[in-house]
């Protein structure tokens, strides 16, 4: 059965600026892999719950306590725009 | 050609008939002859090997031993991050970014003494089986250049097959350093989920990735397992319980011990070479002692359709983070999400591109019911018939890899023929559970074929255990091609 996918707003979601070709291509190429993933429906007997770690841990905690944590302008030197301590990026949101 | 592994390395670095920076230059030399035919590492950190080699040599000197890896030249895969090393999962999203902390993993290598050689190249963020998806070029196979080394931790199996490290370090989230040990002639190790830390492992598919060794013997794999597992506070999926010995059963044999033959994992799409080795080494353990059981796991035949969903999602999620703000690659936009877009769009390759998508799809309102959450009741199933299994046999056997290392190219322009690679590793990663590969033969032309041993969550002491018998059983030399033709 044929899977329908709206490519545009996918890559939307994903914030993935791609052009209408890399779009058509992209379609395609996951209609036929969700094909096969559309297996995943047919396995048979009772409802399962959904699995998460094999060892059956639930959450972890550690203690509130302050500890070291990387040196910030080590980590700013990675940034591509940096500026007196803070990352630069463009607005969020369109100005008028 | 290295004709052991590096525990027999070590004893001659503890009799003094060795050290630890002569153990180095030969890997360096190994590099330098073969790189350019094989390209199995991105980065080779010459000079900080020196220092940590002459740091060893020195320790051993002063009598003090830090366990089986000091003084040993290793290799890791460039998806561990590694303080002051570029560190770039083989994305041109990542290039040139240097991280400013060591994973845990490195951190456990660098203080049992390891001598960390270089960066191996993997398919882009591990999401292949081939290494074709690297941003920096393929790796090659050393028993036959033409030829893929498997993926994602290609160029971690490389290196070990040729001899420019004595042991490695790869990821495998389904299958990714058991099928390339298997196309290389190596033996790869897959750790029950949670005992190596992924913490400073970037993230492919976080239920599902674990660090893990390759290496030229069975022993080394249980030693190098060892000196890395073990609960880290920085991971909240690290295992804090009891771990098993991986050394405790290698010269045990296998009397007794109840081998299960995965019915699924045979047939159609697999080689009559491959099949025949693996039927053939199942008959030799059974004169060995084992009691040998054929089992049934029908959900492995849908296996592959839930990691394809499973994993892409979780990836789409773990690569939000590469948004061209905080490191790495940017390029420009008037708004933040115009350049994300931009930044991602021109630094992600094709296929991580095709698993975000994917992974996207299958989270997005109105399908997340029918596949995602389908795909985690398959899993629970998966680990249902493991849990039936598992109550009549020790451990399961298969081979790693329905085929050979295929040719280079044969498989990228259809990615489903490429995913179905992983068709007998996966079903492991999806429970957690541990497995191995080690080579058991040649097919006709001469390349490695793989056999999988795998063993319920925390059966690393049985695994190893048959894993042992298999390789005295398939007295496999590893002597590739590649290795042997240039000198």
């Amino acid at each position: 059965m044929p899977i329908e996918i709206d490519i545009a707003h996918v890559a939307r979601l994903a914030r993935l600026d791609l052009d209408p070709d890399e779009l058509e291509r992209y379609r395609a190429q996951l209609g036929v892999i969700l094909e096969h993933a559309a297996r995943v429906q047919t396995l048979e007997g009772e409802p399962r719950v959904e699995s998460a770690h094999p060892l059956g841990l639930v959450n972890t905690y550690r203690e509130d306590a302050v500890s070291p944590t990387l040196d910030r302008d080590e980590v700013l030197s990675m940034a591509p725009e940096a500026f007196d301590g803070f990352f630069v990026a463009p607005p969020a949101l369109e100005t008028e | 050609v290295i004709e052991t592994g590096f525990a027999a390395a070590g004893r001659r670095l503890r009799s003094g008939e060795t050290t630890s920076v002569t153990l180095l230059d030969t890997a360096l030399d190994t590099a330098s002859r073969t790189e350019a035919q094989i390209h199995a590492y991105l980065t080779i950190d010459a000079e900080g090997a020196r220092e940590a080699a002459a740091r060893a040599d020195a320790d051993f000197a002063d009598g003090l031993d830090r366990g089986p890896l000091q003084g040993i030249p290793v290799a890791v895969k460039d998806n561990m991050c590694t303080r002051g090393v570029e560190t770039t999962a083989a994305s041109q999203i990542l290039a040139g970014y240097v991280p400013p902390y060591d994973a845990s993993a490195i951190a456990r290598l660098r203080d049992a003494g390891a001598v960390i050689v270089g960066k191996t190249n993997l398919d882009e963020f591990a999401m292949g089986s081939s290494t074709e998806n690297s941003a920096y070029g393929p790796t090659y196979n050393p028993w036959d250049p033409d030829r893929v080394p498997g993926g994602s931790s290609g160029g971690s199996a490389a290196v070990v097959a040729i001899g420019s490290a004595l042991a490695s370090f790869g990821s495998d989230t389904g299958g990714s350093i058991r099928q390339p040990a298997s196309l290389c002639g190596v033996v790869g190790m897959k750790p029950t989920y949670g005992t190596v830390s992924r913490y400073g492992l970037i993230a492919f598919a976080s239920s599902l990735d674990q660090i893990g060794p390759l290496t030229r013997t069975v022993e080394d794999s249980a030693l190098a397992l060892a000196s890395i597992w073990g609960h880290d506070r920085l991971d909240a999926t690290s295992f804090a319980g009891d771990y098993p010995d991986p050394v405790a059963g290698l010269d045990r044999g296998v009397e007794g011990i109840r081998v299960g033959v995965v019915a699924e994992l045979a047939g159609e799409g697999y080689e009559p070479s491959v099949e025949s080795a693996v039927s053939d080494m199942v008959a030799r353990l059974q004169a060995s002692g084992v009691e040998v059981v054929e089992v049934s796991l029908p959900s492995f035949e849908v296996a592959l359709s839930a990691y394809y969903l499973i994993a892409p999602a979780e990836a789409s999620s773990n690569l939000a983070r590469f948004d061209g703000i905080r490191y790495g690659l940017r390029v420009g936009g008037a708004t933040t999400e115009e350049l994300m877009a931009r930044t991602r769009a021109e630094g992600f390759g094709p296929e991580v591109t095709r698993r975000v998508l994917l992974g996207t799809y299958a989270l997005s309102a109105g399908y997340y019911d029918a596949f995602y959450g389908q795909a985690q009741r398959v899993r629970s199933a998966i680990q249902g018939d493991f849990g039936r299994a598992y109550e009549a046999v020790d451990v399961l056997v298969s081979p790693t890899s329905p085929t050979v290392a295929f040719e280079a190219g044969a498989r990228t322009a259809d990615p489903l023929a490429m995913y179905l690679s992983d068709i007998c590793t996966i079903p492991s990663n999806l429970a957690g559970h541990p497995a191995i590969s080690v080579p058991i033969g040649l097919d006709d032309a001469g390349l490695p074929i793989g056999f999988q041993v795998m063993a319920p969550a925390l059966g690393e002491e049985v695994m190893y255990q048959v894993a042992a018998e298999v390789e005295r059983l398939a007295e496999f030399s590893i002597e590739p091609r590649a290795a042997a033709g240039v000198s």
